[in-house]
């Protein structure tokens, strides 16, 4: 234990790598020994299992896999989700601590390695960690407490229910007897693990952590002292140092190369060749050439004087400004249905006037502050890697694969990510990592991409053409809605030929759309993929919600009423529409029964926004109030947008409100920062966020012409509104994705408010001038 | 060889001439808590200070940088820096953290030469510092609760 402010993060400090323990034993509920069989799930007869039961891997809820008591009473807990600013490892100690009655203060994180069969399901990603793990986590924590009486109860000879714990103690009231945590853990651990029907988990109303604000986060000091241990600062002895040119163009490769130069740069080590995946690649290497050195300034160095010629293969004739063109041609035409309610065609036909919009968002990288890197080493029998990924487990599967080498012979240390934002799902950096140290004959290799590397060799976020046709009787009123929503799919990364979004895109805005329309259809004509699409933070809510959001004010414009009252006209009465009812089989892949629609907490979070921001209040000259709202990651979020623009066309963000209503909130602050940063995120992405192509090949390549949004250009003031109706009855939401979506359009229905302009396509950049 | 003081202590290395500060400090230094970030200067993760002025790590060469004092995020000292301390963590301005070394860099300069900053001489200061998560408002609030804390 480390000091009184709170929290420690034992795993990823000066413990750093060898990250065994800080003591020489770790005793009591430490799961070294066991064999331990999963807890089969109660099925309630349900053929479908869904949420973090139906996951790889499953849910693992052993207390004696993610908890340790050692004899001084310092609780250890396992981390089993990477940690990339989200909060996620204060907010798992927080919960497993409320039930395990434990003094926060002596509980420490530490981070749990790549290994789904052992701990359950480890992709961070979907806005799922605490979603998927608030009830398993709270079962660690209640099953280990009544472990600990159990023990007690035996020792004093004392029925159980006559125990309380409380603060890192067991306490028999009647007999003034206490005793700590440290001195039942031994026997505690010998303890059968209750069944889960032999829980008793707290009442809400007893939370001294859950859903309270101003914790310590356990991460902080160290940060704010420079120790923190990334996937970049990795320490292994003797290693080298890496980078790798890669084709320019996705699917090219080496055509012919001359190293002779790059050897002759001081410290550079070797020049090895990388095999070509073909296409798709899914989560593979691009191929090229590794340059390892004594140093990654060496490394870079010796890549800049290597000779290549590349064989640039079938994407070489990517363009963008081309394909935004064929990408508004195919949404000009009638594509795939994805959803179909009542007579589309007949209802334009007989509109008193019909309104049409398309919206265009590029490519976007997703530019972690700290780009993709990994360090491993790798032997004839074994190899174990050290790096910042959001899937551990999928490197663990790769790397045992590619290697030829038992899983249980691949070790993968996930550490501390500097931002991932959806990039570090994608671990071809790791794979790379391993390809190097092998060639080095088990040399270890901490593989860099620079940020030009990450910026042209990305997952990228979809480019797409959103039109939108609608309606509207003589009032104004919409009757028909037709979107047709056009993108190159992530499954392209999987599936040759993969033309159509799946489920999984088309269920995050575009069928999922809750106005109330009679007739209502969603089209998804093809799209070809020319590059590497993956996932970005909110993945196709981004261009879903920009069109839909924006298409909205449009269409509140139009029949000259104000914007937040048609929006909320189009939403209808208070309902719970179920996902059938949307044509959305996946739901983000929870269960229907838990998570309908509820219009009702939209409209909350819209008029909460709408109050919180004074929605109609007089403003300046130049000054505009825009409006948007969404439904992702089964939570609801609303945006006012106060936007002012000068004269010449300069555009600033004097304020955001943001409402936000997400079930229940573990952790407040943790929810505040995230919107808090979605918001920037949106205005970063709406501003200024373009990755374009021309001849197959990125044209940006660093911060300079990849901008994101800087202090002094970020909205000036950020209010959060947390809206929880039903407190913890609500089944939780995500929150490190829902706040982005209604920032894009909620700014652009502010610049139009503002100034006029309506902004149909992404970035902003120039257009206001 | 090179001879640079880092954090109070005499380095010796043995780079090229113009091998960025940057990687001398964490690639042969193993001191980590300069971050890479961009390479050339246009998002600050770098930054450390030399005689007390913030510099960006990765377009300093490491022959240039002999005869300074070099200070990183680990070896930070004196009240503007305990202050920035202090107010990062009671405002919990970290999301991932890896930014948070140069912003802190930033800021502790910023205070040290303007103990009262307005917005605006926020904004000069510290816009060559990018964040991803975008703790930029928090930052801001950070810098001015230091301020107070400074004056007691």
């Amino acid at each position: 234990m480390t000091g009184s402010t709170g929290l420690t993060n034992g795993g990823l400090t000066t413990g750093g790598l060898t990250n065994v323990s800080r003591r020489s034993v770790l005793l009591g509920l430490a799961a070294g020994t066991f064999v331990l069989a999963t807890r089969p799930r109660l099925s309630f007869g349900q053929d479908k299992v869904y949420g973090a039961d139906a996951m790889p891997g499953g849910v693992k809820d052993d207390p004696r896999i993610f908890l340790s008591i050692a004899d001084d009473g310092e609780v250890t807990l396992l981390c089993n989700r990477a940690e990339m600013g989200q909060g996620i490892r204060t907010s798992w100690a927080m919960v497993v601590a409320d039930e395990l009655e434990a003094d926060l203060a002596r509980c420490t994180v530490r981070q749990a390695p790549g290994d789904e069969a052992r701990y359950g399901n480890q992709n961070t990603d979907g806005s799922r960690s605490m979603r998927h793990h608030f009830m398993p986590l709270r079962r660690i924590g209640a099953a280990a407490r009544q472990m600990l009486e159990a023990e007690a109860a035996a020792r004093w000879d004392v029925p159980v229910a006559e125990l309380r714990t409380d603060s890192h103690e067991v306490v028999h009231a009647a007999s003034g007897r206490r005793i700590g945590f440290g001195a039942l853990a031994r026997g505690a651990a010998e303890r059968p693990v209750p069944a889960e029907t032999a829980l008793a988990l707290k009442t809400p109303d007893r939370f001294r952590y859950i859903g309270k604000a101003a914790l310590p986060l356990v991460d902080n000091h160290d940060i704010t002292t420079g120790k923190p241990v990334y996937g970049i600062d990795a320490q292994v002895d003797g290693m080298a140092f890496a980078v790798v040119a890669r084709p320019p163009v996705y699917g090219g490769k080496v055509k012919r190369y001359d190293a002779t130069e790059a050897l002759k740069v001081p410290g550079v080590l070797k020049v090895v060749p990388i095999a070509a995946p073909g296409i798709p690649s899914v989560f593979a290497p691009l191929g090229g050439l590794g340059v390892v050195a004594e140093n990654t300034f060496a490394a870079i160095k010796g890549r800049s004087m290597l000779e290549i010629e590349w064989e640039d293969g079938p994407n070489a004739g990517y363009d963008s400004a081309s394909y935004r063109d064929t990408l508004q041609s195919a949404a000009e035409k009638p594509g795939k249905v994805v959803r179909n309610d009542g007579d589309v065609d007949a209802g334009l036909a007989g509109a008193a006037r019909r309104v049409t919009a398309s919206y265009y968002l590029p490519h976007l990288a997703q530019a972690p502050m700290e780009p993709p890197t990994a360090t491993a080493r790798v032997s004839a029998d074994s190899c174990e890697i050290w790096c910042s990924v959001q899937n551990p487990q999928a490197i663990r599967n790769d790397l045992s694969q590619r290697l030829g080498l038992p899983a249980e012979k691949v070790t993968v240390n996930t550490m501390l990510l500097g931002g991932g934002f959806g990039r570090k799902s994608k671990p071809d950096f790791a794979s790379e990592a391993a390809i190097l140290s092998r060639a080095m004959d088990g040399r270890p290799v901490k593989l860099t991409f620079t940020r030009e590397d990450d910026i042209r060799n990305g997952f990228l976020h979809t480019v797409s053409v959103e039109r939108l046709e609608a309606g509207l009787d003589e009032t104004g009123k919409p009757v028909a809605w037709l979107h047709r929503t056009v993108a190159p799919t992530i499954q392209s990364l999987f599936a040759p030929g993969a033309e159509h979004e799946g489920g999984f895109e088309l269920g995050m805005g575009a069928v999922d759309m809750p106005f109330a329309i009679p007739n209502v259809r969603v089209e998804n004509p093809a799209a070809e993929a020319h590059t590497r699409i993956g996932w970005f933070r909110a993945v196709s809510n981004v261009p879903h919600a920009f069109a839909v959001q924006s298409f909205a004010a449009e269409l509140a414009d139009a029949a000259g009423r104000d914007q937040k009252d048609c929006l909320l006209e189009l939403l209808g009465p208070d309902r719970k529409i179920a996902a059938s009812a949307l044509s959305d089989p996946w739901l983000y892949g929870e269960d229907p029964e838990k998570y309908p629609f509820d219009t009702g907490r939209l409209r909350a979070v819209i008029e909460t926004a709408a109050r919180e921001a004074g929605w109609g209040r007089d403003l300046p000259a130049g000054h505009g109030l825009g409006i948007a709202a969404h439904r992702s990651f089964l939570s609801y979020a609303a945006v006012v947008v106060e936007a002012a623009v000068s004269d010449s066309g300069e555009l600033s963000i004097p304020r955001v409100d943001i409402a936000f209503d997400c079930g229940a909130v573990v952790n407040p602050d943790r929810v505040r920062s995230q919107l808090e940063g979605a918001v920037v995120f949106g205005v970063s992405l709406a501003t200024t966020g373009e990755i374009s192509f021309a001849e197959g090949r990125v044209e940006q390549s660093n911060f300079h012409d990849y901008e994101v949004t800087r202090i002094d250009t970020a909205p000036r003031r950020i209010h959060t509104h947390l809206v929880s109706p039903t407190g913890f009855d609500a089944p939780l939401g995500g929150v490190g994705e829902p706040g982005l979506p209604p920032v894009a359009p909620a700014l652009a229905n502010a610049i139009f408010a503002a100034c006029g302009k309506r902004i149909r396509s992404l970035p902003i950049r120039d257009q206001l001038a | 060889m090179i001879t640079l003081k880092v954090n109070g202590e005499q380095r010796q290395v043995d780079v090229e001439d113009d091998t960025p500060l940057l990687w001398v400090l964490r690639d042969e230094l193993k001191i980590t808590g300069p971050k890479f970030g961009c390479g050339i200067a246009m998002c600050g993760a770098c930054t450390v200070q030399a005689d007390g002025t913030p510099i960006r790590s990765c377009q300093t060469m490491a022959a240039d940088a002999a005869g300074m004092e070099i200070t990183t995020i680990e070896a930070i000292s004196g009240k503007e820096a305990k202050a920035i301390q202090a107010a990062w963590e009671e405002l919990a301005v970290p999301q991932c953290g890896y930014c948070q070394s140069g912003q802190m860099m930033s800021a502790t300069a910023l205070l040290r030469d303007t103990p009262k900053p307005t917005d605006g001489d926020i904004d000069a200061a510290m816009w060559g510092n990018a964040c991803r998560c975008a703790t930029y408002h928090r930052i801001r609030a950070a810098i001015h609760r230091a301020a107070e804390i400074m004056e007691g």
